[in-house]
């Protein structure tokens, strides 16, 4: 098997149940596992609610290493709503021409520094760096500020060998507390200084709410973005003919784009505690226990996608859920997106080859189900055009 | 080249021509508000979703199945609704009345 496939360990348990089990620091997850089911399941917000106790629809649960609210997602309608109205013209920025131009210089940036070194360590050194300089641009502050997050590593959230580490999450939550601190002291065009300043259903944000936005803004979107861009490489590495094949022929960009991130699928699910006895697939579910939306199943549903485990750069009609679906659909995929369009031409514009040194495969294992979702490590050399 | 009739949730009609593509880049191309085409046309957003004016619908034809099992979950959908990144442009369409449907 090729080091950049990602297998769906999904595929018997989606055919045979229609959801899967797993044990999570003792508060158990039904996993949803087809298409059509997590969709409907994500629609339902009364039965299937996100507004649970901070940090339990999360899997694994951060209900022992953390208090504050992430806000939208740990927030049901209708208050919802107010929030995403807010939030939503500010992420939607990265379709803005002058937003894209300097994302193309920060991602040109890595692309050379990557080209001009031996060896590159394409987690740490490629992809935490493009994904670092990038959050600079969505929180519209200075690019120096990257280098404090590069400094943190890739694993803000835990330990090796830990799932979670509420020592290294207050490293996160310290940082942003004193970022909200400044900027209520000296308001500036940035995100924190916006959010300070704004209402929402009626009311001013407070320090805590600001607070809930941007954990969510630093922690969504780092894993994911990590993942997607270093599983991408990989993925080059490996068939540089789909490279070759997207510089000839650029307006496969956006359906190539499309499908790894269906392919790749960087967040493997999302949990929702149900508010009332129901059930899934025939499979009772009670109240107060958790489902988790699996989208890196629901993206692989042979009954939906023709040659689900294989990536179809063209592939046109792609209703994958990578981003999520409904009412809590991704805030920052815009953002993600317009990364990943800049990666993908930058690259077949300026790289002729990528070789693959060494790799370690990142693996989670989910109760019954083992999934690869990216790598720990990737040992790469490129050779420009 | 076929004439096509957006009217958004405000009511302003704006007319635009086009005779290749698909009519979300279309209406993204125009400005059309409601209409945002966040997936760039692969039936993966639903932010292109629109009501065909019932007597239009012959020149539209009816959604695949994936688009319908798409639209089944919005909340503003009816048997009019089609995700306009699944419509191609072609002359067929000419004279098309798209209501853009906006958020449930």
């Amino acid at each position: 098997m090729k080091k950049s496939a990602l297998p769906d360990p999904f595929e018997q348990a989606r055919l045979e149940k229609g959801v899967g089990h797993m044990d999570d620091q003792n508060d158990p997850v039904t996993m949803v596992l087809g298409l059509k089911d997590v969709r409907k399941c994500a629609h339902k917000w009364q039965t299937f609610q996100s507004g649970a106790k901070p940090g339990r629809i999360v899997v694994p649960s951060e209900v022992a290493i953390r208090e504050t609210r992430q806000i939208p997602f740990e927030v049901d309608p209708p208050e919802h709503k107010g929030f995403r109205d807010l939030l939503d013209p500010w992420f939607k920025r990265p379709l803005e021409p002058e937003y894209q131009d300097k994302l193309a210089t920060i991602i040109h940036a890595v692309v050379e520094e990557a080209l001009n070194a031996d060896e590159v360590e394409v987690v740490e050194e490629f992809s935490l760096r493009l994904q670092s300089r990038a959050l600079t641009l969505l929180l519209n502050i200075p690019y120096e500020e990257a280098q404090t997050w590069i400094s943190w590593g890739t694993h803000v959230f835990r330990s090796e060998g830990e799932s979670l580490d509420g020592d290294k999450a207050a490293i996160l939550y310290d940082y942003i507390d004193a970022q909200i601190d400044k900027a209520a002291e000296n308001p500036g065009d940035d995100l924190y200084s916006v959010l300070l300043n704004s209402e929402v259903n009626g009311k001013k944000l407070s320090k805590e709410e600001v607070k809930g936005v941007m954990i969510l803004t630093f922690a969504g979107g780092r894993d994911t973005v990590i993942n997607a861009v270093t599983n991408s490489v990989a993925y080059f590495a490996e068939h540089p003919e789909s490279l070759q094949r997207i510089h000839d022929e650029p307006e496969i960009v956006n359906t190539a784009v499309e499908e790894l991130i269906r392919y790749f699928a960087p967040l493997t699910h999302m949990g929702r505690v149900a508010t009332e006895d129901t059930a899934v697939c025939e499979h009772a579910v009670k109240a107060d226990t958790r489902i988790s939306l699996c989208w890196a199943s629901a993206n692989r549903d042979e009954k939906t996608f023709p040659n689900p485990n294989e990536v179809v750069l063209d592939r046109k009609v792609n209703p994958h859920v990578s981003f999520g679906f409904g009412t809590h659909n991704c805030l920052g995929a815009t953002h993600a997106r317009q990364i990943m369009h800049t990666l993908v031409k930058t690259l077949a514009e300026k790289v002729k080859s990528i070789e693959i040194v060494d790799h370690q495969d990142n693996v989670e294992v989910l109760g019954e189900f083992n999934r690869k979702v990216g790598f720990h490590a990737l040992n790469v050399k490129f050779t420009a055009k | 080249m076929a004439k096509i009739t957006f009217i958004t949730i405000e009511n302003e009609e704006i007319t635009v021509e086009g005779d290749s593509g698909n009519v979300m880049e279309l209406a993204v191309a125009n400005n059309v508000a409601g209409i945002d085409g966040d997936c760039g046309g692969v039936c993966s957003c639903a932010t292109c979703h629109v009501h065909v004016d019932p007597a239009h619908v012959a020149k539209t034809g009816e959604a695949s199945e994936i688009e319908q099992d798409m639209l089944e979950l919005d909340d503003n959908a009816n048997e009019y609704s089609r995700l306009c990144c699944q419509i191609q442009v072609s002359e067929q369409l000419d004279g098309v009345i798209l209501r853009v449907a906006g958020d449930e």
